[in-house]
């Protein structure tokens, strides 16, 4: 049981397998750090919602490639990533940018929690809180009496 | 105000939604599709090693001769490029279109028996091994094909095998109106 519960344990330490492969790996650390964070960004596009990093398309690790390319050419990420967009458009960020075409992407959300909670808030004030039932009269004072004392 | 209006309110959401999917359905929208942002534009460079031996390489010239030129992408071991092959072929045979085709990932010998077996639509054909002229275009794999007119800009951009029907509607109309 104790190797088992350790087992399972030892599961939760592995990290998720990546498409990576080491001879696509740069020799120096910095660079291929950095070429991860931005295989991280980049969506696969061939695999709707895998970034080029997860993905083991051909499409993804020529991107992976390119990228590894353009590091080591001297660029910087943003000019990595304007690399992809001009060659793919925004659909290869996985991280849309914010423009015309994507506000409603972005405050569609924040938007409809500030509708609801603004309608939840009013509808919560305008409720009348519950008014005291009126006391009883002599008659039903005489009633309850009667009934408690039989 | 009426509260009973409020009761509408389900009803109002679902008409809604249905309204939505009707319109995805009827329209052919493609949540899938990932458009293509080169429509428009200069087509990127063409720097490729020739298919056929003792060829010269593929260069950018090809794109800006004045007249218009389908770009296809393909490869021997792909099922839909079979499937889109006979429509090049008489595009090149009976219409006389400039098609410069590209083997994207594929051994130069077996694209080239691939195409020997089938027939050879390609005026120029170029060699792709490392995908790397396929990043350029935006490929996302094979087929595709690019409509480039005379002036070296690409006109349209299909993702996946051509059908009878874009040579008919799409193809046709770009050659005759783009000469």
């Amino acid at each position: 049981m104790k190797r088992l519960v350790a087992l399972l344990l030892a599961t939760l330490l592995v990290a998720p397998a990546l498409a990576v492969e080491p001879s696509e790996m740069l020799p120096d650390p910095a660079l291929e750090g950095r070429a991860r964070e931005i295989g991280r960004e980049l969506r696969c596009v061939v695999c709707q919602n895998q970034s080029i990093d997860d993905s083991a398309a051909e499409v993804a690790r020529d991107m992976r490639r390119a990228v590894r390319e353009r590091l080591s050419a001297g660029d910087k990420d943003e000019q990595v990533f304007a690399y992809m967009v001009a060659r793919y458009g925004d659909y290869v960020l996985l991280k849309p940018p914010f423009k015309a075409g994507t506000w409603a992407l972005w405050l569609g959300g924040p938007l409809v929690l500030l509708v609801a909670g603004g309608a939840l808030l009013i509808a919560a004030r305008r409720r009348k809180l519950p008014v005291a039932p009126a006391p009883l009269s002599e008659e039903e004072q005489r009633r309850l009496a009667a009934l408690l004392d039989r | 105000m009426n509260r009973h209006l409020l009761f509408l309110l389900p009803l109002a959401t679902l008409a809604l939604m249905a309204g939505f999917f009707a319109w995805s359905l009827l329209a052919g929208r493609d949540p899938a599709s990932i458009g293509s942002v080169l429509v428009g534009r200069p087509a990127p460079r063409l720097e490729v090693k020739a298919l056929r031996e003792a060829e010269p390489p593929l260069t950018d010239a090809l794109l800006k001769s004045g007249k218009p030129v389908i770009v296809n992408f393909f490869a021997s071991w792909c099922t839909p490029c079979l499937a889109e092959h006979p429509l090049f072929a008489r595009l090149a045979e009976r219409d006389g279109a400039v098609i410069i085709g590209i083997a994207w990932k594929n051994k130069p010998e077996e694209a080239r028996a691939w195409l020997k077996r089938l027939g050879d639509p390609y005026k120029f054909a170029g060699a792709d091994l490392e995908g790397r002229t396929g990043l350029d275009w935006g490929l996302s794999g094979v087929p595709e094909t690019y409509l480039v007119d005379g002036q070296g800009i690409v006109r349209r951009h299909f993702r996946g095998p051509i059908t009878e029907r874009d040579v008919n509607e799409t193809i046709m109309p770009f050659l005759k109106g783009a000469k």
